[in-house]
């Protein structure tokens, strides 16, 4: 019990330490969201591939599994900017942070449009490599804002 | 089928296989080129060559994912040639970072044969090759 409470101690003091704000919520948002998108990517690039092995193309309920991914990301966007805003730093630069964002925001839709126009296992294949690639982006994310 | 299609419109590059490949072509030219212009903006003199390297393999990139979205015989071959640079270069700059780091204080895109990015610069090349072959049957 000493234990639990001390390391919660050192969590919130670090957490006020690093943070400018008393009272950022914001900034564990961020990693949820993170950890979200991470997920929810890979869920959806195992259901396209699995899409694929079995010699389908992408679908309606593929399309509001891709339109899921893109809100989380988009969420994350916002609230990744709104982190900026508030004065918090990205440990590699904001430059980079907000690169990586819009990234992660156009993956999916860009290859669920590329879909559209393969009519074939090979637009699922296409998907699931640009989830695959969602995911590697919030890795990165991860890296460049907590160094 | 020849190099055109039946009613002679131009071989399209981007079907079946050929989307995928245009899709990690143009996710690599996307991080690429931005990377390239961030690092040539921001940070040039602490790895010249490094982020020089990079440059070219950004506009490599560019190129490959420009013909195959375009199509036809002359973007085919071209698109083989570069593909062929491309798997040079890779091999090349690969070799080099591990022989000689102390020329590379900062990565470039195709260090270490592209591990950085999954090994997909030294996948790309050659699975283009063996796609634009196909594709002219």
């Amino acid at each position: 019990m000493l234990g639990a409470t001390g390391r919660g101690g050192t969590g919130l003091a670090g957490a006020r330490a690093a943070g400018l704000s008393p009272r950022n919520t914001l900034g564990p948002m961020l990693v949820a969201l993170t950890v979200a998108v991470s997920v929810a990517a890979l869920a959806l690039a195992a259901w396209c591939g699995f899409a694929a092995y079995r010699d389908q193309p992408t679908k309606d309920w593929h399309f509001i599994g891709m339109a899921v991914v893109s809100v989380l990301a988009l969420a994350q966007l916002v609230v990744g900017i709104v982190q900026l805003a508030r004065g918090e730093q990205a440990d590699e630069g904001s430059v980079i942070f907000v690169s990586y964002l819009l990234g992660a925001l156009f993956a999916v839709p860009a290859a669920g449009f590329l879909s559209l126009s393969e009519r074939t296992r090979w637009g699922s294949v296409t998907v699931a490599a640009g989830a695959v690639v969602l995911a590697v982006l919030e890795v990165r994310l991860h890296d460049i804002w907590e160094g | 089928m020849t190099t055109e299609g039946a009613d002679g419109a131009p071989v399209r590059l981007v079907r079946g296989p050929g989307l995928l490949l245009v899709w990690l072509y143009g996710v690599m030219s996307v991080g690429a080129v931005s990377r390239s212009v961030y690092q040539i903006a921001t940070e040039f003199d602490r790895a010249p060559l490094a982020y020089a390297l990079s440059a070219v393999a950004a506009a490599v990139y560019a190129f490959i994912t420009y013909t195959l979205v375009r199509g036809g015989e002359t973007a085919r071959k071209a698109a083989l040639l570069c593909c062929a640079a491309e798997l040079v270069g890779v091999l090349t700059v690969g070799t080099w970072t591990l022989a000689d780091p102390s020329a590379f204080p900062d990565a470039t895109v195709w260090s270490d044969y592209g591990m950085g990015y999954l090994f997909i610069p030294v996948l790309l090349p050659v699975t283009g090759i063996l796609w634009l072959r196909k594709s002219r049957r």
